[in-house]
């Protein structure tokens, strides 16, 4: 079964490790502006929400794509940038819902989380996520752990209604 | 690799701004943020000129580890003449600023001057920019940083200090991230005292290291180090800091009501079993902070209401057992107010505690104040916190700190602290280390030049007994230059829970490869306390300084475990001193400074 990128920004302490993790995998340097991933901060409301790419079964990004640059890797479900195909002319940028997808001025070609796939299929950010607000999981097991916690949210105010 | 290799130099007497290459032998021997911003200073200014004047320097500057993913390194310094004790200030922030500033392209930002009216510095990667401040002077720290973050760039990172520093209080920290400060020692009149609101970073580089998958490596070792240590793993992140106030009012050497007690009744309000019960929102982590010890906390009703980060364990002390009061929601607004006005709650705390003690013997007379000020008083808490920020009324006397404030009333034995900086929330009487440590720390009183507490409390590395004195001179000396390696590498004095010298050091190899031992990274800290001392011996200070108040060498503690204690401080010092290789008038021999590589001609 394909494995997906899950975030759970409730955990997440906003140290913003997986930004380094993942610019260090992919560039070898510490560049949060150079990652795949990014964490919104909204200090005053308490609000931190990590958002990475999220494969689109349909991705808008491949569709569009002039050059057919971006593929897909069908064990993973995740789309991948080829380098030397990329001319630059930013229609995946446009096209991503998301702002998922990026062009990086120093080399003037789309960048995009790609599960890590390009290097060995285990995400670097989701090693570095102490708090496990990033899983790297089967792609139901997401669906499925918020319908068992709704089910036991129900079931709670059900038995206080009771009682 | 580690450093950027550039500093930035500001003169805001003239505007003009300047980049200059890092010099690389000096940062081999300092590393970086304490040590190196501390030689720069030493270099750069006259020890006793005015640190109020134009002529002192601010610094801000990181380590080799920040902006990396080595645990907690996301540190950054403020260094300059303390004007709170004359000596060499040094505190320390978490939070975002100090990456920000390493991505920009710096390791040091050095400012110099007067500013002619208010401005901000704008600091977008190459490009640096002296702004008008005037919009923004006169407001909080938290308003300061919404209103430059959307004068300048929304990502922005920004320190600033609020109206306690534009009035010059001597309790004025740096504040960054809104929540977090350089707190200590009055760093943010200096930057008041150069018209300079805000320091605004925007940076999009590249922070290399020289072995990118060996230094990932050690950092994910580090990283399972600190989550299996109970202190880093489970009790910082479940509890946050005030997660000791148990530990340390059961010991019975938690101040309270300015030094007159070793336990507070109160403690229990003010812990952080009840602060996670009552007011936590949720954990927060400075950058690449795994232990995330920060609280969001929010108090939902009464006249205390609002939101914030905190209290952390100083902060419930200082305006919570020091000053008698246990109200969980006064203690923490007070907090609150501390960080958007902008100054130490330490300082702050202990200035009104001072206070109330002066009050209640009846050595500051009701007029002057315009109302009551007793221990427990929380409303008057809350209230005398706001006027000390904004330098209002009785507000102006608190802003000078507790020292000045007592010798104004001619009582300076009341005042709790060494230097004129205030004690933090460990008794020395009941931890002769730590009595030690206050005694000789260069920045004045303070638990985070030397914390043997991790000792002589917690068992780390090893269990020590608290009350003796034998072997607490080889302690304190340990602790000092071993922490003042840890805060210059832009780390976090926290990870020493978990990780030894050895593992910093791995770390601190694998991105740099500048060739370090273990042992000569301990030999650097031992040189930047030197250097600190001398800063200091030139400023006028000497070892009549390294004393505590009357009340912590003659009276004992009254009850509780430590009952009967006091600081045996004689006992420790000339050993100290000897340990360190200075003169019984504690001044580094010759021979020490050689062995150092600090004479002059070394
Ligand atoms: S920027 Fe590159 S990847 Fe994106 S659509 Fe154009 S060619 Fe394809
Ligand atoms: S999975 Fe890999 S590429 Fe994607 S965000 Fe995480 S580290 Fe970056
Ligand atoms: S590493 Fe995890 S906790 Fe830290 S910012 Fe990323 S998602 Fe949040």
């Amino acid at each position: 079964m394909a494995k997906v990128l899950s975030i759970i920004p409730e955990r997440c302490t906003a140290c913003r490790a997986c930004e380094l993790a993942c610019s260090i995998k992919h560039y070898g340097e510490f560049n949060t502006s150079r990652s795949r991933i990014k964490v919104s901060i909204f200090l005053e409301e308490a609000v931190y929400i990590p958002t990475a790419c999220t494969q689109c079964t349909e991705a808008w990004c491949a569709k569009i794509c002039p050059t057919t640059a971006i593929l897909r890797n069908d064990d993973y479900m995740a789309y991948y940038v080829v380098d030397d195909k990329c001319v630059g002319c930013k229609m995946c940028v446009l096209a991503c819902p998301f702002g998922a997808i990026e062009l990086y001025a120093d080399h003037g070609k789309a960048e995009k989380c790609d599960l890590c796939l390009s290097i060995d299929g285990d995400p670097e950010c989701v090693k570095f996520c102490t708090p496990k607000a990033l899983l790297f999981t089967d792609e139901d097991a997401g669906p499925k752990a918020k319908q068992a916690a709704t089910a036991l949210r129900l079931k709670e105010a059900l038995q206080e209604a009771a009682s | 690799m580690g450093w950027t290799g550039t500093i930035l130099r500001v003169n805001l007497s003239s505007g003009s701004v300047a980049k200059e290459p890092l010099d690389g032998h000096l940062a081999r021997s300092y590393i970086g943020g304490r040590g190196l911003a501390t030689k720069i200073l030493y270099d750069e200014i006259d020890p006793t000129l005015d640190p109020l004047g134009p002529a002192n320097k601010l610094i801000l500057a990181t380590g080799p580890l920040t902006g990396t993913n080595a645990p907690t390194g996301g540190r950054y310094m403020v260094v300059t003449k303390s004007p709170l004790t004359g000596a060499i200030a040094c505190s320390n922030s978490g939070g975002y600023v100090g990456a920000e500033m390493k991505y920009a392209g710096y390791d040091l930002v050095i400012v110099e001057g007067k500013a002619p009216h208010p401005v901000y510095l704008w600091i977008n990667n190459d490009r640096v920019e002296i702004r008008d401040a005037v919009q923004v002077w006169g407001t909080s720290t938290h308003k300061t940083e919404d209103a430059l973050r959307a004068a300048t760039n929304a990502e922005a990172k920004i320190c600033s200090i609020g109206p306690a520093g534009e009035t010059l209080s001597l309790t004025a920290a740096v504040m960054n991230d809104k929540h977090r400060a350089a707190g200590r020692s009055g760093v943010g009149a200096v930057m008041g005292s150069k018209n300079l609101k805000a320091i605004v970073f925007r940076g999009t580089r590249s922070v290399k290291v020289a072995h990118p998958h060996a230094f990932m490596r050690a950092c994910l070792q580090a990283v399972a180090k600190l989550q299996a240590e109970p202190g880093s793993g489970e009790g910082l992140p479940m509890y946050g800091t005030p997660g000791i106030v148990s530990v340390i009012n059961a010991h019975g050497f938690m101040p309270t009501n300015n030094f007159q007690f070793g336990q507070f009744a109160g403690a229990d309000r003010i812990s952080g079993e009840t602060i996670r019960d009552e007011i936590l929102i949720r954990n927060k982590g400075c950058f690449a902070c795994t232990i995330a010890c920060a609280r969001v906390t929010k108090v939902k009703a009464g006249k205390f209401r609002g939101s914030g980060e905190g209290p952390e364990y100083e902060t419930v002390w200082g305006l919570g057992a020091m000053t008698g009061v246990s109200d969980l929601a006064a203690v923490t607004r007070a907090g609150y107010l501390c960080n958007e006005l902008g100054m130490d709650t330490i300082e702050a705390g202990v200035a009104i505690a001072t206070a109330m003690e002066l009050f209640e013997a009846g050595y500051i007379p009701e007029r002057d104040i315009g109302r009551p000020l007793r221990f427990g008083d929380a409303d008057a808490l809350v209230e005398m916190t706001e006027k000390l920020g904004r330098g209002e009324g009785f507000g102006a006397i608190l802003a000078l700190g507790g020292a000045r404030l007592a010798e104004r009333y001619d009582h300076s034995e009341l005042f709790m602290g060494v230097k004129r900086q205030a004690f933090a929330a460990y008794d020395g009487r009941g931890a002769q280390g730590m009595a030690l440590g206050y005694a000789t720390s260069n920045r004045g009183a303070c638990h985070l030049r030397g914390y043997t507490i991790s000792a002589e409390v917690f068992g780390v590395p090893r269990k020590v007994d608290p009350f003796a004195t034998e072997g607490k001179a080889a302690l304190a000396k340990a602790s000092q230059d071993a922490t003042a390696f840890v805060d210059s590498t832009g780390t976090c004095l926290f990870t020493t829970f978990a990780l030894g010298p050895a593992d910093l050091h791995a770390m601190l190899e694998l991105a740099t490869d500048s060739g370090y031992t273990v042992d000569e990274v301990i030999k650097i800290g031992e040189r930047i306390w030197n250097l600190e001392r001398l800063f200091n011996l030139r400023a006028g200070l000497s070892a009549k300084d390294d004393t505590l108040p009357r009340r912590i060498l003659e009276e004992p503690i009254p009850a509780g475990p430590a009952k009967g204690k006091v600081a045996r401080l004689g006992e420790m010092l000339p050993e100290y001193y000897t340990l360190r290789g200075w003169t019984p008038e504690g001044v580094p021999t010759p021979e020490k400074l050689r062995a150092l590589s600090l004479a002059p001609n070394s």
